[in-house]
């Protein structure tokens, strides 16, 4: 009880002092996060909407090399970007550039190198996520879309993206989560992000473990309230369970031929989105965050 | 002799080694209701696919008002639009609200303002008795009611043709009445429509043109009481027995 009391009052004076650099870490670490998770999302998009181009056998030569040789810059992007520690991506970039340009090319801000380095590599996870959520779509929808007389481009705007972007709603969700824990290591190019205050603070007063304990609780509640916010976004893009009927015959109303949707769990025939859903996670699994 | 429409000319379609249509030939003319009937695999429904070219077929041809749309060089999407097509598993819009599954194909591929596309396709679902679903998704409607949203949204985009690939086959038997009874209406009110169906008694009383098709090659075609009611050939007479039996 007394080495509870002990490390409030360690925590106490911590925050008195470091209080700022603490809130400042907050403040930069979310900037970050959310900044590249977004800019990572529209990379994912493009890259997976690239990588899903049809083909077949019959087109055109130059269209052919064309597609094969964005499928390989692509491939080999994601590999990359996918099988390096970010630790030493933030290095090769921030520190890589300025060496081989001398100095021509360099960073001015620490801020846009840190981005940088984040959205290129939630990118290449996205790119995979969105490949995947492209796929998962019903091709039936494409054929629906097809036989009303709509080009690729309409029906991937109109059709298959908005579904496949519900889809892989859970992946971005994790994406934003694993960034903002993750941002931690940009401390190698000197980002202050939330983990550099308490290297800082610690570093100063030799209080490890309240520090730590203030840090953890940072990062709950950050990716807390990440993960309720992400759920509610979630919840709004399925939209409402029932559906007003819009009565303006009464026959119809009078034969009865309505009927009232039923709330239904996840795995009966009504809720298929949900329990897409479910198999979508469970067949993506969480594919990130073990680095 | 009637406006033609379509014209199909010794078409044929591969898979790899394995051939599922055979030198089909038959034409339709403006206002005729044909009816597609045959056992399963016996090319049926690639033979639609093959029509609204979504599949491509091997060889033959296949021509829209005396132009043939096979070739290199066609505008498929621009075709597409003047074919409707209706589909066993509806493939409805899941992202869309009915009313929007009527509207978006108006607006983006026949450029219609949104007012104009709205009127089209509240008449439509009017006449196909969706009207007051407009706001459901299609996940919340039942297999009966998605086929006939589908119906109308076909019929939106003011098709010359209106293709049906087993509009009922996947519905619970007393959804079906409601989807036949539409198709009823529509071929009463003089649509041109090509349906492969299972549906006997559909063929015999609505179509006036009957395709019985076995093993990828048409095997007897004419008027639905010489083909139902006298077929010739003892491959028919099999087929139909079958179904009188059930």
């Amino acid at each position: 009880m007394e080495k509870l009391t002990k490390l409030f009052a360690d925590i106490q004076v911590l925050l008195g002092t470091y209080g700022g650099a603490y809130l400042n870490g907050v403040r930069n670490t979310l900037i970050l996060a959310l900044v590249a998770t977004a800019i990572g999302c529209v990379i994912g998009f493009l890259c997976g909407i690239l990588q899903t181009i049809p083909h077949s056998k019959t087109d055109n030569m130059v269209k052919r090399v064309l597609l094969g040789l964005l499928r390989g810059v692509i491939r080999a992007y994601v590999e990359i970007f996918r099988g390096t520690p970010m630790v030493l991506q933030a290095v090769f970039i921030y520190y890589g550039l300025p060496y081989f340009t001398d100095n021509a090319v360099r960073f001015e801000s620490v801020w846009a190198a840190a981005i940088l380095v984040v959205s290129i590599n939630t990118g290449a996870y996205m790119a995979e996520s969105v490949r995947g959520g492209i796929i998962s779509v019903d091709p039936g929808q494409t054929e629906g879309a097809k036989a009303i007389g709509m080009t690729h481009v309409q029906t991937m705007v109109n059709v298959i993206i908005p579904q496949a972007l519900r889809n892989i709603m859970p992946q971005i969700g994790n994406n934003l989560i694993i960034n903002i824990k993750d941002t931690s290591v940009m401390f190698i190019i000197s980002f202050t992000e939330f983990f550099a205050a308490h290297r800082a603070a610690a570093g100063a007063t030799y209080k490890y473990f309240p520090s730590a304990t203030v840090e953890m609780f940072g990062y709950l509640c950050m990716t807390l309230v990440a993960s309720f916010i992400l759920r509610w976004i979630e919840k709004k893009l399925d939209g409402a369970d029932n559906y007003e009927l819009v009565n303006d015959d009464q026959l119809v109303m009078a034969a009865g031929t309505y009927n009232y949707p039923d709330k239904g769990t996840p795995f009966d025939e009504r809720h298929k989105p949900s329990r897409d859903t479910v198999i979508q996670e469970v067949k993506l699994g969480r594919n990130r965050g073990e680095r | 002799m009637a406006d033609t429409i379509l014209e199909i000319r010794h078409l044929s379609k591969s898979f790899g080694s394995h051939e599922v249509l055979r030198d089909i030939d038959f034409t339709v003319s403006k206002g005729d209701v044909t009816a597609i009937i045959g056992a399963s695999g016996s090319g049926k429904s690639t033979l639609l696919r093959c029509v609204n070219l979504l599949e491509t077929p091997t060889s033959g041809e296949i021509l829209f008002h005396g132009k043939d749309v096979t070739g290199r060089g066609v505008n498929a999407p621009e075709y597409r639009s003047h074919v409707g097509m209706v589909f066993q598993s509806f493939n409805l819009f899941n992202n869309m609200t009915v009313l929007k599954n009527c509207m978006v194909g108006q607006m983006k591929v026949l450029k219609k303002s949104k007012e104009e596309a709205r009127q089209t396709a509240l008449r439509y679902l009017q006449q196909v008795g969706m009207a007051p679903y407009i706001k459901a998704k299609p996940r919340q409607l039942s297999g009966g009611q998605k086929q006939r949203v589908a119906i109308a949204r076909a019929l939106a985009m003011g098709p010359e043709v209106l293709l049906f690939d087993e509009p009922t086959s996947a519905l619970d038997p007393e959804m079906v009445g409601e989807v036949l009874s539409v198709m009823q209406d529509l071929a009463s009110g003089g649509m041109t429509m090509l349906v492969v169906t299972h549906e006997m008694a559909f063929a015999r009383d609505v179509s006036n043109q009957v395709v019985y098709m076995s093993q990828g090659v048409i095997c007897e075609q004419g008027a639905p009481a010489d083909v139902l009611g006298n077929p010739q050939r003892q491959e028919t007479k099999d087929f139909l027995a079958r179904f009188r039996n059930s």
